[in-house]
């Protein structure tokens, strides 16, 4: 999932700074389970904005925001009120914003910064767990990422930084090499963590990046 | 030829010693210890932003020992540059008839004075040590041709108390396999750590420089046992600079690092020494007269 967080409410505020007239969207998936941009923090935002003197003209929560077709229709229903407002803020994703601008008049404002693809460990508590970095390196691994969990994206193993098997970046985190260790070796497959590996190749995460499927499809039909 | 390679390979033992270059531009200070110890050691190791600290390059200080007469080891991390640049400054240091180079992964940016720097992290140490092989081939990392090709002694670094032990001796198996040929370990105190570490560690083919930080406090001993990974420091040598007068204990730590040294070449446990003296290379060849080296 996309984990996010509500940005400072000033720094929302001095985006609006010049816009009396808003629309507040969110978004049904990631950026409601974050509480993010569901239902009640859209609400929220608009009685914030309300006391600042501000104009809410409508609130919706689109679902998803990053569905370009879903978005375009979605915001149909402020046919009226897009004629007249003067920005939307966004509580989706920066993904789900930037879909929002694409298909929406008005200046588009981010209402929450994006933070990383991540588990829902529990209601509320969310860690990283992948850098989306274009080539999987968990087959060999033991399924414990180490382009996201080692701080320093290391691919041979631990560096000399772990004390008490904790990483030198922070004392909150596990070392990921020695719990990829840990694993390998109960799962009997420490011969993965010998093996040289060549130096990562980042070609595959450069952005922006992009799949079409129908023409994939077209190539491997011609191929 | 690197005066380190063949000092080693002859079953000599090796000394080496680390400076950090300094942050700004004054580099009497270095220099003046760099001719206080040369002829002493067998090579000088220069840190590269050590601890993530910003300082002048280590390649521009490498020039610089190695025009004083001093044979100079690179120290290059992965934290600041990508494979273009590391190659790069790989070639450079062969174009300056630098001949030992030291491959580390690098403390991460944020233990460091620039918290806000990107890190790279492009290559690790293994990847440094393969791309510097490659180099050696006559290639670069994708194949191209290389006009005029390096030659390096390649070394690595080596923690002897690592937890756990086997996955620090797996990767050092990986940096041999990536052309290390020489490695300097982690700061020891006790024999014993030693001996262990070249018992799990009997099986490879390469060289082993034991690290010595000398102790100039209690403090400092027991900072080094909390903070440091893979130090230990044991308690009798904390309580013999506990009670040593405080004017007395630098002269202390330098009398102590001289007889590990001593015991450490008597039982055969390492090929050299690489001392670290953090600041105070001028009291390098104090250590190595107390080693009776
Ligand atoms: S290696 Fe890690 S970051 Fe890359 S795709 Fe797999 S889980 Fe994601
Ligand atoms: S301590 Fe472990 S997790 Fe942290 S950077 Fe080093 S190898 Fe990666």
């Amino acid at each position: 999932m996309i984990i996010s967080q509500n940005k400072p409410f000033e720094e929302v505020l001095a985006f609006l700074e010049n816009s009396e007239k808003i629309i507040i969207v969110g978004c049904s998936e990631c950026a409601t389970v974050c509480k993010v941009g569901g239902e009640t923090e859209v609400q929220e935002m608009k009685e914030m904005l309300e006391e600042e003197g501000k104009k809410v003209l409508g609130t919706t929560i689109l679902s998803p925001a990053c569905n370009l077709l879903n978005s375009r229709k979605d915001m149909k229903q402020f046919k009226e009120e897009l004629k007249e407002t003067d920005a939307i803020l966004s509580l989706a994703c920066g993904d789900g914003t930037q879909t929002v601008a694409k298909v929406a008049k008005p200046e588009v404002y981010p209402g929450s910064d994006t933070m990383f693809i991540g588990e829902i460990e529990r209601i509320g508590q969310f860690e990283e767990a992948c850098k989306a970095c274009g080539e999987c390196e968990l087959g060999w691994t033991a399924a414990i990422c180490p382009i996201t969990k080692c701080a320093k994206g290391l691919v041979n193993g631990p560096c000399g930084g772990a004390k008490d098997k904790k990483c030198e970046v922070s004392n909150d985190n596990d070392c990921a090499w020695l719990l990829i260790y840990d694993k390998l070796k109960d799962l009997g497959k420490l011969e993965n963590m010998m093996s040289m590996r060549e130096p990562k190749n980042f070609e595959k995460g450069n952005a922006p990046r992009r799949i079409n499927l129908r023409n994939q499809e077209k190539e491997t039909a011609n191929a | 030829m690197s005066l380190l390679k063949d000092v080693l390979e002859r079953g000599e033992f090796g000394v080496t010693a680390e400076m950090a270059p300094p942050k700004g531009t004054d580099l009497s200070h270095l220099l003046e210890c760099a001719r206080a110890i040369k002829g002493r050691v067998h090579g000088v190791n220069v840190t590269d932003f050590q601890s993530a600290v910003l300082r002048v390059t280590s390649l521009v200080t490498c020039k610089l020992l190695k025009d004083e007469g001093l044979e100079p080891i690179l120290q290059v991390t992965g934290r600041d540059r990508n494979r273009i640049a590391i190659q790069g400054e790989l070639l450079g240091a062969s174009v300056f008839g630098i001949e030992n180079a030291l491959g580390l992964t690098g403390d991460h940016t944020v233990v460091g004075d620039h918290p806000q720097a990107k890190p790279v992290f492009d290559l690790d140490s293994v990847g440094i040590l393969q791309a510097a092989t490659t180099l050696m081939s006559g290639k670069d990392m994708v194949g191209i041709e290389l006009q005029g090709t390096p030659t390096f002694y390649l070394g690595a670094c080596v923690t002897p108390r690592f937890d756990p032990m086997e996955a620090q001796i797996l990767k050092m198996e990986k940096k041999i396999k990536a052309g290390a040929k020489f490695f300097q370990t982690q700061a020891i105190y006790d024999l014993d750590t030693m001996r262990e570490f070249i018992e799990k560690t009997k099986h490879l083919d390469t060289k082993i420089l034991a690290g010595i930080i000398p102790l100039k406090s209690a403090g400092m001993a027991k900072f080094m046992n909390n903070n440091v990974p893979g130090v230990f420091v044991p308690d009798e040598l904390i309580e013999r600079m506990k009670n040593t007068p405080k004017e007395e204990r630098v002269e202390e730590g330098i009398k102590m690092a001289g007889e590990l040294i001593r015991q450490l070449r008597e039982e055969g446990l390492c090929d050299g020494v690489h001392i670290m003296a953090i600041g105070a290379e001028e009291n390098v060849p104090r250590i190595l007269d107390a080693a009776g080296l």
